[in-house]
């Protein structure tokens, strides 16, 4: 593994990606980002598709029959 | 308890990751650290655990909605997702006792319903590569296996249906990772304490995630740009 980021290569980056991703630091800023479209890319769609999933999966209520299923069930001893 | 919530109200407040709060971030540095409880809900989960069915309904109240989306963003169907929940906090009412605050509640809570959703998807069959299985390292799914040119990149809106299909298509680990994480907000070391691995492991799953629903989205595009 190449430990100077500026010289990483795509793959190595790429390899890295999941633990930089998590490790709350800017990306954007990182080294290999400056001179690099592709991992730019990359980013910038990991990026697209995690917001889209956000606004696709509102976060809903159950119906009240939910519960009442659930209270009966307690009240059976199920 | 006369400012208690019943079951079928939303409680007012809002807790990362033990209330409503949409997720915030996820590709970027998020802080969506689990807040302890507080005494309110600690004295409402002793009550519960001690078998007082008003407290395990206010339980029910605060922790419906993330469940219930939580089944609903892994199956799809709205009826099932209701079964699923019922099932959910049925084990819960069994369970409840044991609980130990080992975790946060709502952590522990998470991982009794992902049991629930998973035997579901192993029952009917429909899981293309199970949770342990998606855990595995594979060594033919490297990230630059969806390294590709720019003029592919997923640029402007994403079409909504595609992604749904994507995601839907993902195997049941994956799905599981991708949502909980980037959909629900939860930290790695969260994951990893519902789904008994490491946080190496959820990080790493998270991006094979990401990278497949990449590969699905730029493989529309591609359909979609021939002639």
């Amino acid at each position: 593994m190449n430990s100077d980021f500026s010289k990483m290569s795509c793959a190595e980056f790429q390899d890295r990606m999941a633990e930089l991703i998590g490790s709350g630091e800017d990306l954007t800023a990182h080294p290999h980002l400056r001179d690099c479209a592709d991992c730019r890319a990359l980013l910038a769609d990991l990026k697209t598709i995690a917001e889209a999933a956000r606004q696709l999966f509102p976060s809903v209520e159950p119906p009240d029959e939910v519960w009442e299923h659930i209270e009966s069930a307690i009240k059976r001893g199920d | 308890m006369s400012d208690a919530p019943t079951p079928t109200q939303s409680p007012q407040r809002s807790r990362a990751n033990g209330g409503d709060a949409p997720a915030q971030g996820a590709v970027a540095a998020k802080s969506t650290a689990a807040q302890p409880p507080n005494a309110a809900d600690a004295e409402v989960l002793a009550r519960a655990q001690a078998g007082d069915h008003q407290a395990f309904a206010h339980l029910y109240a605060l922790h419906k909605r993330r469940i219930y989306s939580l089944c609903l963003r892994m199956v799809g169907n709205v009826a099932e997702a209701e079964d699923l929940t019922q099932e959910a906090f049925l084990q819960l009412h069994r369970k409840i006792a044991t609980f130990r605050g080992d975790s946060a509640f709502s952590t522990w809570l998470h991982r009794l319903a992902i049991n629930v959703v998973l035997m579901q998807l192993r029952k009917k069959g429909l899981s293309l590569i199970s949770l342990d299985e998606a855990m595995e390292p594979n060594p033919e799914e490297g990230s630059s296996r969806s390294f590709g040119a720019p003029d592919l990149t997923l640029t402007g809106t994403i079409d909504r249906l595609v992604l749904e299909r994507a995601i839907a298509d993902l195997p049941a680990g994956y799905r599981l990772i991708f949502i909980l994480h980037d959909v629900e907000g939860f930290e790695h070391n969260e994951i990893a304490s519902m789904l008994d691995c490491s946080i190496g492991n959820s990080k790493s799953q998270l991006h094979k995630a990401r990278l497949k629903l990449r590969d699905a989205l730029r493989a529309q595009n591609r359909q979609e740009a021939r002639p």
